[in-house]
């Protein structure tokens, strides 16, 4: 239906009232995250413009990527990342035809979640210990 | 975009109040929060609430309105017939969720407060009555009907065992409309997407081994709003009634389209 309701009769309630399952958080974080990477995609690109126009511009943007909103950009850029990495994984799985089963989605939802946050502790772990901060 | 509020005429304001009968035991009593629309008011919907003593009744949830249009306010209105769970008449959102109020026992629901709406982002007839009309439209668009082009068997038109199996979790459907009212592709798109109980049916009839219509069924749904607005959000799943799962369903037919193409 169209974002204008014409019809004299009420509209019945439907995000006010819904309470959630987890497989429809996936869903929607799915979207949300597919949209971050796409911010996550500009600072790589940032970033590869900043290489290419000299040391002081490159020197410039890690100083501000390495603050603490700019590390906190690029921990959800990774947990983005993740996430659509695993919940993606599902809908390749359905799109074989499998795990539709409501037990075993709900299951997968809270998978995905562990997973992903659990791959971008470990990419920060790495990445601390290489630049010796851990 | 997609709408995320209640239009003006919609919002749900503060209704009335039925406080519990003289004399319940306070530890029976339940609070039910109901929609309530009058189209003859003009006025907007409202949030009534009625204090219950749950020992006047019966477990389930029809037994609820049935008890409050019997005893309380006999204005309340709803659809109900077979009680029983195979009409699909009193498919309502009860607690957040879309389920048949007769089949749904209020023992289940640990919320303080009961809330009872009608089916979400419909247009509302009358308190729990939706205008389901297009739901129905899209139902009867799937052409839910044996399909052939050969001549009619003497008898019947015979089907292995197996075949038959594969219609199981499929014809059961009551056409509640729980599952696509439970869809947010369906809040949003509603008059472009088919929607879960549709697009059930469809796969109802494009796996039966008789019909000889598949090749047309399959072009009916091939359409990225008709079909593809399903992201496998799985509402439709979760809050069945009957226990099918019109997101598997859903999948499956589009293995089909893919099968068809290679």
């Amino acid at each position: 239906m169209s974002s204008h309701w014409s019809d004299p009769r009420p509209l019945s309630p439907f995000t006010s009232i819904w309470r959630w399952h987890i497989t429809m958080l996936t869903s929607i974080l799915h979207r949300v995250s597919g949209v971050a990477l796409y911010g996550g995609v500009m600072v790589m690109i940032a970033w590869l413009g900043a290489a290419a126009a000299g040391p002081q511009y490159y020197a410039r943007l890690m100083g501000l990527m390495a603050s603490w909103p700019g590390r906190l950009v690029l921990f959800g850029f990774t947990l983005a990342l993740c996430f659509h990495l695993f919940n993606g994984v599902r809908h390749l799985i359905w799109d074989g035809g499998h795990g539709y089963d409501k037990k075993i989605a709900s299951r997968s939802a809270w998978l995905a979640f562990i997973l992903a946050f659990l791959l971008t502790l470990a990419i920060w772990t790495v990445a601390y210990k290489g630049l010796g901060l851990l | 975009m997609a709408q995320l509020t209640l239009p003006k005429n919609s919002t749900v304001q503060k209704g009335k109040h039925w406080p519990a009968p003289a004399g319940a035991d306070p530890k029976n009593v339940r609070t039910f929060r109901i929609y309530r629309y009058d189209p003859d008011s003009g006025q907007n919907p409202r949030w009534d609430t009625y204090d219950l003593d749950t020992t006047q009744f019966g477990p389930m949830m029809l037994h609820v309105v049935i008890y409050i249009k019997d005893n309380v306010d006999s204005t309340l209105t709803f659809r109900r017939s077979c009680r029983e769970g195979v009409c699909g008449s009193c498919a309502m959102n009860i607690d957040g969720r879309n389920t048949v109020a007769c089949t749904k026992p209020l023992e289940d629901i640990k919320s303080k407060v009961v809330t009872i709406a009608p089916l979400p982002h419909q247009p509302v007839v009358k308190d729990l009555v939706p205008d389901l009309n297009e739901f129905y439209a899209q139902h009867a668009a799937m052409q839910p009907y044996l399909k052939t082009t050969t001549p009619a068997p003497d008898k019947e038109w015979k089907q292995s065992i197996a075949d038959r199996e594969k219609l199981d979790g499929l014809y059961e459907c009551i056409l509640c409309a729980s599952c696509s009212t439970a869809c947010p592709s369906y809040w949003w798109n509603g008059d472009k997407y088919l929607g879960p109980a549709a697009l059930l049916q469809a796969y109802r009839w494009l796996i039966d081994s008789r019909d000889e219509d598949t090749g047309a069924r399959l072009d009916a749904v091939e359409d990225s709003f008709r079909l593809y607005r399903c992201h496998t959000i799985m509402n439709c799943t979760q809050v069945c009634p009957k226990g099918l799962n019109p997101a598997k369903a859903i999948g499956e037919i589009k293995k089909m389209l893919v099968e068809r193409k290679v």
